[in-house]
């Protein structure tokens, strides 16, 4: 049914009709209005058979979750940021016990500072969790990569995390055409645990492996996540022939046929970046782009058909590699072995900073015109930074970083000592 | 693609009056995408939301930088934050007061070569006579749908009645109404002058 | 309250034969048909209290519950040996998941049984001290909170055992762990405040507090039946010396336990909704040395010049319990809030 609605308010709906067993949610920006719609469904009785655990924390809630899976529940969360973090330990024992929980995280900046804005720092910071990490243009496609990911997460005995930009889309109220409850039972069968804890029949998880067996064990991720490079492409197409639209996916290119420069994004930033595409084509330019959707796995061999034939690469991150530079840059790297052309970093967003039309437009005719360096931090104030340098290394103690350069920009006002 | 800009105190309900005015778009059969500027949430802060309204899907979802229309919910900000700022030429602002454009002090905006349009409209009197609150979101959508034909009074009814039930709604309209009326009068006076 | 007073006329023996019992009230584990939820075969120290008391709890909570029952397990010394890859101990199901999350994954269990509408299968969290009052405090406040239906175990041997018998928010002062040896002006761990999960249990004024040891096998089995009759968060501490940890033979344990009550030192009680129900007396209280002495872990304060102060000041908090719980015959202490008990013992750090 097609309708005005916030972002989060739809992820709740498409959750809902999931037929999650248990919910489990600690409240973080920007992810507050899921967890607070799906407690209405609960409540109101919209969402049967379903138990709605308010965790004292975000690593309560994962534990939750993994007990209830454990159980042969089909269990649900959301986080973002801190929150990620916060349950880092029990990310990877799910991932490492298979249990095919489903996580919605409204990526946000990973503080200090603290900061609440959107960038992909808190699911970056966790891409080797052996949680699949599947990442959402619209609002429209994380509301179906939620039912896709259910599916896939019980076919496969793995973990999946929806990311979805905090604010920018969890707040963003758009046209969206909620999955009908029939339309999700034909797609997503009921749920066949491959273990249960099951008094019938008892089993063990979770026993402690010695060298003799934990590489083998670990590397059944590895090689689950192998297998999901295949199902996630047939689960797409299945999924646009139940519902009529393509979502979600491997990768998807944006005039990349032909093109002598692509741009490499996750994420709704492909939206502004389609716009500045169109115009820069109308001009004549040879540009195209490219959205990677499912970054766990990573698309080696896609990625590089996708991109080999062309002259330059530049890659958008919203995350940084403190030390080094690019994250996803890195990984499309890999892809691209062996094939020689021009690669660009550029670090954008970073704790919400917006990445304007302009901006990109001007980035891309700097790459077109052989200008671009390797490692470029878009529309960051490299002269504040520099101040801010001198100061700290001018021998008084420069008090933190943050307040002086909020001063600096006039923010903070400077009257109180 | 028409783009719209408010901007209010936190309590205001600021970010409601942008959500409204796509619904009130999508009423229209158009497509429309509204989002809210965060700073820290508190009563009082300034506040600033986003509607971009088109007939094609909307794609860019950055900040609106060059609006055509601003909404203006608190003129106390008017001379506090730059709320004029990448205004369009010759765009249109309708703002939040029983004050004339003159004793606000924006008089010398007219003297830009392609003016904006500059209309006030009592919302938060009109609010405390139709709703009996000071919340002047419902009235400014209301004015709102006589300066563009993007979206009808019908449609801001509706979707105000569909966020809002009973009484509380009846009155938002009300507001919507009786604004959208006077908003009418001031711009079919502007265009005969 | 659940222990039976026998009159004994055999001496020379601690164990109190079933055979002075009719059959219904004699023990789970004296009955053939026990589950034998841990099984033979798995690795723990000869003597080792937590082996035991896991034994007694699981198999009684079989019995109590038919059958129908789930474990969630803590990192610690019972999930180690009882599960070395490629074996496991376990004839229940059983999952282990992280060291602080025992209470939290026993309540995801809880959570998807009643989802499916498979409420007649009951859950156990259990854990060591250091994962029940330490690292695991947070999920296991939670589980309170929310009176989740669990039972949750506390197995407290007073250390982080299986890394190597270092001090925990449980381990007692004048102890000596390898992070609380006693070198320099301290002798082993420190008086500090001492964290005392059953009265931050009773806080919580969940349905059932109690405490118990491996000493009294009835006394254990009839908490965990008593606790298996109740609905929500649940909450069973039991005192199960360490044999390699305190320095004690294996032939001790079930000695040390009965010493730990008899001294007054471990209070043994039961508290429902914040107020105790009921307390196991002593039954012939000894001086705390009769119960530190055996434990190479307080063999510091016995040299040639024993520690006088710290024992005197060892004994005042055991005559303290007394006091408190009213261990002794004098003094009832039925109906005692928690409120009241601490306000009319002595205040302040340990």
């Amino acid at each position: 049914m097609l309708r005005q609605i916030e972002g989060s308010r739809a992820v709740g709906d498409a959750v809902a009709r999931c037929r999650p067993e248990v919910i489990c949610a600690y409240p973080i920006s920007p992810q507050t209005h899921i967890v607070e719609h799906l407690s209405d469904l609960v409540r109101t009785g919209d969402l049967e058979r379903c138990e709605y655990v308010l965790a004292e924390s975000e690593f309560g809630a994962m534990s939750v979750a993994i007990g209830a899976s454990a159980a042969g529940g089909r269990a649900y969360t959301a986080t973002a940021s801190q929150g990620l973090l916060y349950m880092a330990e029990a990310l990877f024992n799910a991932a490492g016990l298979g249990l095919p929980i489903v996580m919605t995280v409204a990526n946000r900046a990973i503080g200090a500072p603290i900061n609440i804005w959107n960038d992909h720092s808190d699911s970056m910071s966790l891409r080797d969790s052996g949680w699949i990490q599947l990442y959402a243009e619209t609002n429209q496609e994380a509301v179906d990569l939620h039912v896709q990911a259910f599916r896939l997460a019980e076919a496969v005995s793995l973990p999946v995390m929806v990311c979805m930009d905090g604010f920018i889309l969890t707040h963003a109220v758009e046209r969206i055409d909620s999955p009908a409850q029939e339309q999700v039972d034909a797609f997503l069968p009921r749920f066949e645990p491959r273990q249960m804890l099951n008094p019938d029949e008892p089993l063990t998880i979770g026993a402690m492996v010695g060298p003799e067996a934990f590489f083998e064990v670990k590397y059944l991720a590895h090689a689950k996540q192998m297998q999901a490079l295949d199902l996630i492409p047939e689960i797409a197409s299945e999924f646009e022939r139940g519902f009529g639209r393509a979502s979600g996916g491997l990768i998807r290119g944006y005039r990349t046929d032909d093109a002598e420069t692509i741009i490499v994004a996750l994420g709704s930033i492909m939206g502004t970046i389609e716009e500045v595409i169109d115009e820069l084509r109308e001009e004549g330019h040879s540009v195209g782009a490219l959205a990677i959707k499912s970054f766990r796995p990573f698309p080696l061999d896609e990625v590089r058909l996708a991109l080999g034939a062309a002259k330059r690469v530049v890659v958008l991150e919203k995350a940084l590699a403190v030390g080094i530079g690019g994250i996803v840059s890195a990984n499309v790297r890999m892809a691209l072995s062996g094939i020689e052309l021009d690669g660009h970093t550029v670090v954008a967003g970073l704790g919400g900073r917006p990445i304007t039309g302009r901006s990109l437009r001007s980035l891309l005719l700097e790459a077109l015109d052989g200008g671009l360096k390797a490692l470029t931090f878009l529309d960051m104030d490299a002269e504040l930074v520099d101040r801010e340098l001198r100061r700290a290394g001018s021998g008084a103690p420069p008090g933190p970083h943050a307040e002086s350069m909020l001063r600096e920009i006039g923010i903070v006002a400077a009257s109180s000592h | 693609m028409f783009q719209v800009r408010i901007h209010g105190r936190g309590g205001q309900g600021v970010v409601t009056a942008a959500e409204l005015l796509s619904v009130a778009a999508f009423d229209s059969d158009l497509h429309s995408q509204a989002f809210p500027s965060f700073g820290s949430e508190r009563t009082g802060a300034p506040v600033t939301a986003f509607c971009r309204i088109d007939q094609r899907p909307i794609r860019t979802r950055e900040p609106i930088a060059e609006p055509d229309v601003l909404i203006i919910q608190d003129p106390t900000l008017l001379h506090q934050v730059d709320v004029f700022g990448g205004l369009r030429p010759s765009g249109k602002v309708l703002i939040n007061t029983t004050r004339t454009v003159e004793q606000l002090g924006l008089g010398e905006l007219l003297e830009r070569s392609e003016p904006p349009t500059l209309l006030t409209v009592p919302g938060t009197e009109l609010a405390r006579e139709h709703l009996g609150r000071a919340l002047p979101n419902a009235a400014l959508l209301g004015g709102f749908a006589a300066l563009t034909a993007l979206v009808t009074i019908e449609g801001v009814e509706r979707a105000i009645r569909e966020r809002f039930a009973g009484a509380v709604g009846a009155g938002n309209v009300a507001a919507a109404r009786a604004a959208y009326e006077f908003v009418a009068d001031e711009v079919a006076e502007v265009a005969g002058a | 309250m659940p222990y039976k007073e026998l009159k004994m006329y055999q001496t020379g023996t601690y164990a109190v034969g079933n055979r002075l019992l009719e059959t219904d009230e004699r023990t789970v584990q004296s009955r053939t048909d026990r589950s034998n939820s841990l099984t033979s075969g798995h690795r723990a120290c000869q003597g080792c209290g937590e082996a035991l008391g896991a034994r007694y709890v699981l198999d009684a909570a079989m019995r109590a519950s038919r059958g129908e029952l789930i474990a969630a397990n803590a990192t610690g010394c019972l999930e180690v040996f009882s599960t070395p890859f490629p074996e496991s101990s376990w004839q229940l199901p059983w999952i282990h998941s992280l060291f602080g999350n025992a209470p939290a994954v026993a309540t995801g269990v809880a959570a998807a049984l009643k989802a499916k509408g498979r409420d007649d299968i009951r859950v156990i969290g259990q854990g060591g001290d250091g994962g029940t009052v330490d690292i695991g405090l947070a999920c296991l406040s939670g589980m309170f909170e929310r009176n989740d239906d669990v039972l949750y175990v506390c197995y407290d041997n007073e250390a982080y055992m299986n890394t190597g018998v270092q001090r925990s928010g449980a381990t007692p002062p004048a102890a000596r762990t390898t992070t609380t040896k006693p070198v320099g002006a301290e002798p082993g761990n420190v008086f500090g405040q001492g964290k005392n999960a059953p009265l931050i249990a009773m806080a919580h004024e969940i349905p059932y507090v109690a405490t118990a040891t491996v000493a009294e096998l009835h006394d254990l089995e009839d908490k965990v039946e008593r606790a298996m009759e109740i609905r929500g968060a649940r909450y069973l501490h039991v005192f199960v010396p360490c044999p390699l940890g305190w320095g004690a033979a294996a032939a001790d344990t079930i000695k040390i336990a009965r010493l730990a009550k008899e001294s007054g030192v471990f209070p043994v009680f039961e508290a429902v909704e914040g107020r105790v129900v009921g307390v196991s007396k002593i039954r012939s209280q000894v001086p705390v040395e009769d119960y530190l002495r055996p434990q190479r872990r307080f063999a510091h304060l016995f040299g040639e010049q024993p520690d006088t102060e710290v024992i005197e000041r060892l004994q005042a908090h055991a005559d303290r319990n007394i006091a408190r719980f009213g261990l002794l015959d004098d003094g009832p202490t039925e109906g005692k809030g928690l409120m009241e008990m601490l306000a009319e013992s002595e205040h302040g750090p340990q």
